[in-house]
């Protein structure tokens, strides 16, 4: 009984979760990509035809995954971590360049992204590192050195040209808030994120008037605690440094196509000149993925029915895009049910996370949740414009041999780790 | 609290995105229609249009190809362009100028490169097109005239505006539609319904195959041939006897309704509006705004009706019983109340019973018995209205509601149009005397004076005039085979029109009979006045004559209009009797009318009042003497000496 009981405590809900996201992924890249009838599915020449394959080699990676010792990981995390490192770096020697960025090793017919690795590798070595009874994440020294161990990849990603993979490291943010970062931070983080958006949206007059009338009232509010007025004053003055900073970042720093796509989102630009020709150029793939989602309607056009998605209209829709054929065929009930099963997902990871004995476990199931979080959010909200153009992949349905193996070893670690939680005492 | 930030971020996330989704796809939601997606190219396989043809089957609208030449700028491969130039008539430049601005608008999709090519050039280049890759000829169907007259009633086609494509979903950006005439008002008849082909495409426009296999598609279906009520050679006529005047006549049969001959001068020739030349052609005519050439007279301008208008009043008064057919009333040139004269008069014997009066046009006469019309009643304004819809049933003062493609009220007025314009109970049937004559409030337009006439001939109804004789296929209106009665009775008309018949006989018209037709007529002298630069300014009367023939059993009825020809039977007298003549006995043996009114028109007299100078009229007006057209082809040019002079 106790047996039993123990051999089948991997956990079924996060599996059948996952399939069925990359099972629909599959069946809305097929429609994505088919050029004239389906004839095959083990088809090498057609993107539907090499990602059933993909999937196939998933299979075996999972049986890999969970056959190995959970032990295994937490103990070979920092040589995973470095061996993750050391194929970054490789990359500049050895790389191949597509699309701009250097971001893949060519072998043999296939191509690998190491960056896609670099994420599981990270969040073991996070994990390992705050887990280990020395450190305590409360210390500036402590915090430090965690965030060099999630500085050194994102660098790397981004000296290869990656911006988009290297966003997704912001993520771990989460995982040091919930194991105890100091509040601070995280009102930081809230207040650095409106301010760029007022800075840029209002201007800096704007921006200093209302910060100066936000912290007016929290001064007041807060004057029984004994809050300084030269402190307040501080706090002002960064508040304005900061809005010169963002807007100096924003015209100096920014390549054009990332100011483009920062303007559009915000819609900042008024001339209708300019905005012509943005739709043509920055603004065509956001507008296409909207138009064919908006298009789908409430019940969508059936399976291999979509107009847009048959006559190609979204570029990059098998891979970055994939949501759109998912709207555009299925609807809002179709889209709808995407967006439930990730959340499903992620809430069942975070859920499973917190019942962890071991600190190694519930970091590391955090690091999984966030990891896939950001990807979600910024896809989603891309391809519906919500958010600014940010080229990455949607976990488990995108397109690509790299991005779905990543994710598969990212999530079924958790689940080898979380199936031996009993024995953690 | 920190185990809760992620969990509730997401679930935040997650809820933003469903009311994003809700909002994308089912909120902002108009209903999916193939036709609006643009990812889906839809070619149009247009039909054959309806011709039409006149009473007699004479064929008047037919169709003939015309040919564009197109391109797509990516495919042309390099060219022998001295040749293909000198093929097209055109010159290097131009070449390269069309073929910039081509590729500017699109290098995948097609453009014109030469519309409208003439037959010539086209069976010169049909056998070359093959050497010149990525050019091909695509044929398109134009309206192709068999006659140069009857441009306002056939019409014309154009492309469709914006304004039709917004509220007519059946149209798109470069479909043809009837612009005026028949085309307008037959244009569903005539153009059939278009086919459709639904075809997908990628987002570089080209074209993969059928939309799912083609189930969407439809054949087009032709269009219906009609068949107009218009004689053609009658109407052919008309246009000749009005050439170098202004005004129009309507020819109506009246046992039927039947609009025989719509002539408004001046016109143009059809076939001016077809083809390359289209735009431009009309924009001409479009900008004369003094002699108004898209202005059909014959149902558009509002005249007053003059004398003819009498012969209602003669009914009305009879039917009311406030006078007998013997009533004589005296006429001291003119009708006077106490010392004041409110109309003049010429000179005629006097007094004078019904018939003489209507015969002699006496305007006292009628004075008289229009006040005894609307003093019938002890208040003036109950008096008025009786008459006002004794006049309405006879079709005037609104809208007659037929198939011709535009149309004006006119304005029959009545009690409430008086106490606006005077003030409840101030004013009396001295005040509005003139519509005893046709002047005054009164104004009708050709058309509903015809209409008028024809329901005299038939002794009290009249079927509503319409241009459509025959629809392939499909059976007209039954409106028009109903008739509309007057609120006279039948009795009273016959002394009214033994009166008309006098009218040639011994009365204004006895120098317009025609031997062998009974015409009953009337004549019209109308005042009229214009605003010049804001000055009201009177011109020369309208010279107005109305008539049906023969006496029994009419098949014609007419109305003839002609601006400024000064008294009636000066030009719309004779005019009238022409057309009557050329109607029933096919040929004329008035020739001193006809040449009379072939050499001469009213060109200067129109151009006096705006020549800055000062001019007289009526006694005072100038007619001038023309070269009558001798062939066809003279017709055609339009062109004529003139000479002129003025009369007395």
């Amino acid at each position: 009984m106790q047996r039993d009981y123990k051999s089948f405590r991997l956990d079924w809900l996060t599996i059948i979760l996952f399939f069925l996201l990359v099972g629909f992924g599959w069946v809305n890249i097929t429609s994505a990509s088919h050029v004239g009838d389906i004839i095959e599915y083990f088809d090498m020449n057609q993107p539907y035809g090499k990602q059933s394959f993909f999937i196939v080699l998933t299979l075996v990676l999972i049986v890999i995954v969970l056959s190995i010792e959970a032990k295994f990981y937490e103990r070979f995390a920092s040589i995973i971590y470095i061996f993750s490192i050391i194929s970054l770096i490789g990359l500049f020697l050895f790389g191949k360049n597509v699309n701009g960025a250097t971001s893949w090793y060519a072998i043999g017919g296939m191509t690998l992204q190491p960056s896609e690795f670099a994420k599981f590798a990270t969040s073991l070595a996070v994990a390992k590192y705050i887990s280990d009874m020395q450190t305590n994440i409360t210390t500036l020294k402590d915090q430090l050195k965690t965030m060099a161990i999630i500085v050194l990849p994102a660098i790397l990603i981004l000296l290869q040209n990656d911006a988009g993979s290297t966003i997704v490291y912001a993520g771990f943010f989460f995982v040091f808030y919930r194991e105890g970062l100091q509040q601070i931070y995280l009102i930081i983080g809230t207040a650095i994120i409106f301010l760029s958006v007022l800075a840029l949206k209002f201007g800096i007059l704007y921006t200093s008037i209302i910060s100066a009338v936000f912290i007016l009232a929290l001064y007041f509010y807060r004057r029984k605690k004994k809050s300084s007025i030269i402190q307040s004053i501080v706090i002002l003055l960064l508040c304005i440094g900061f809005s010169f900073g963002i807007k100096y970042f924003y015209t100096d720093i920014l390549k054009d196509h990332q100011k483009d796509r920062i303007s559009l989102w915000l819609r900042l630009e008024k001339d209708p000149a300019k905005l012509e020709l943005m739709k043509k150029k920055e603004a065509y793939n956001l507008l296409q993925s909207e138009e064919a989602i908006k298009s789908g309607g409430f019940t969508g056009k059936g399976y291999l029915e979509g107009t847009r998605t048959t006559g190609k209209f979204v570029p990059e829709q098998h891979t970055d895009y994939i949501f759109s054929t998912v709207g555009e065929e299925w609807g809002f009930l179709g889209s709808a049910l995407v967006v439930i099963l990730f959340v499903a997902l992620l809430i069942r990871i975070l859920h499973l996370a917190e019942l962890q004995k071991s600190q190694f476990s519930r970091v590391y199931g955090y690091c999984v949740a966030s990891i896939l979080f950001v990807h979600f959010m910024i896809n989603v909200g891309m391809v519906m414009g919500l958010i600014p153009t940010v080229g990455i992949p949607l976990p488990f349905f995108s397109y690509g041999g790299s991005s779905l193996w990543g994710f598969t070893i990212l999530l079924f670690i958790f689940v080898k780790l979380d199936s031996n939680r009993i024995n953690e005492w | 609290m920190r185990k809760l930030l992620l969990t509730s971020i997401v679930f935040s996330v997650g809820l933003i995105f469903i009311a994003r989704l809700f909002y994308l796809q089912v909120y902002n939601q108009d209903t999916y229609s193939l036709y609006d997606d643009n990812a889906i190219r839809k070619v149009y396989d247009y039909p054959k249009r309806g011709y039409v043809y006149d009473r007699n089957g004479k064929l008047l609208v037919a169709n003939q190809p015309s040919y564009d030449v197109m391109f797509i700028p990516r495919e042309v491969k390099p060219l022998d362009t001295l040749e293909f130039c000198s093929l097209l008539r055109i010159t290097k430049e131009d070449f390269n100028r069309i073929y910039d601005k081509a590729y500017i608008y699109s290098p995948r999709l097609p453009s014109v490169f030469i519309p409208q090519l003439s037959r010539e050039e086209y069976a010169v280049l049909q056998e070359k097109i093959r050497k010149f890759q990525g050019f091909y000829i695509q044929k398109r169907s134009l309206r192709d005239y068999q006659t140069t007259i009857g441009a306002n009633v056939l019409g014309d086609i154009g492309e469709v505006n914006n304004a039709i494509i917004d509220n007519n979903p059946y149209y798109n950006m470069g479909d043809l539609i009837g612009k005026q005439g028949v085309e307008k008002t037959y244009e569903e008849i005539l153009r059939g319904v278009k086919g459709i082909k639904f075809i997908q495409k990628d987002r570089f426009n080209r074209d993969l195959g059928p939309y799912k296999d083609g189930i969407y598609d439809t054949l087009p279906k032709a269009g219906h041939d009609i068949t107009i009520t218009i004689d053609a050679v009658l109407q052919e006529y008309g246009e000749l006897l009005m050439q170098n005047k202004r005004g129009g006549i309507i020819a109506i049969e009246p046992s039927s309704g039947e609009i025989l001959a719509m002539v408004s001068a001046p016109t143009y020739n059809p076939n001016l509006l077809v083809g390359r030349q289209r735009s431009a052609n009309f924009s001409k005519l479009y900008n004369d705004s003094i002699a108004k050439p898209l202005f059909d007279r014959g149902l558009q301008a509002q005249y007053p009706p003059g004398s003819p208008f009498k012969v209602l009043n003669a009914l009305i008064g009879l039917q009311e019983q406030v006078v007998t057919t013997d009533d004589q009333f005296g006429c001291r040139m003119g009708y006077y109340v106490g010392s004041r004269r409110l109309t003049g008069c010429h000179s005629h014997s006097s007094p004078l019973a019904m018939n003489g009066g209507i015969a002699q046009s006496c305007n006292a006469y009628f004075a008289n018995v229009y006040r005894r019309i609307i003093d019938k009643h002890k208040d003036a304004g109950d008096g008025m209205d009786v008459w006002s819809n004794h006049v309405k049933s006879f079709g005037l003062g609104n809208y007659l509601n037929n198939d011709l493609a535009v149309g004006q009220k006119g304005r029959i007025p009545d009690a409430a149009f008086y106490d606006k314009w005077y003030g409840k109970d101030r004013w009396a049937s001295t005040y509005i005397i003139s519509n005893a004559i046709g002047q005054g409030e009164v104004e009708a337009t050709p058309i509903q004076l015809a209409n008028m006439v024809a329901a005299i001939g038939n002794r009290g109804y009249y079927f509503t005039p319409h241009i459509i004789k025959n629809i392939e296929g499909e059976k007209i209106d039954s409106k028009y085979t109903t008739p509309n009665y007057t609120t006279i009775d039948k009795q009273y008309f016959e002394p009214v029109v033994q009166g008309m018949f006098d009218v040639y006989n011994h009365g204004t018209a006895s120098t317009l009979q025609v031997p062998g037709i009974e015409i009953c007529g009337k004549t019209g002298t109308a005042e009229n006045f214009v605003r010049i630069n804001g000055v009201k300014t009177q011109l020369t009367d309208h010279s107005i004559f109305v008539a049906f023939a023969p006496k029994d059993n009419p098949k014609i009825a007419i109305a003839v209009f002609v601006e400024n020809g000064y008294w009636g039977s000066r030009f719309a007298g004779r005019i009238a009797s022409l057309m009557i003549e050329k109607y029933i006995k096919g040929e004329i043996t008035r020739k001193d009318m006809e040449t009379w009114i072939l050499t001469h028109g009213l060109e200067t007299e129109y151009s006096k009042p705006y020549s800055g100078k000062p001019f007289t009229i009526n006694k005072g007006a100038t007619i001038d003497i023309v070269e009558p057209p001798k062939t066809d082809k003279d017709l055609k040019k339009n062109s004529v000496n003139v000479k002129a002079k003025t009369t007395n």
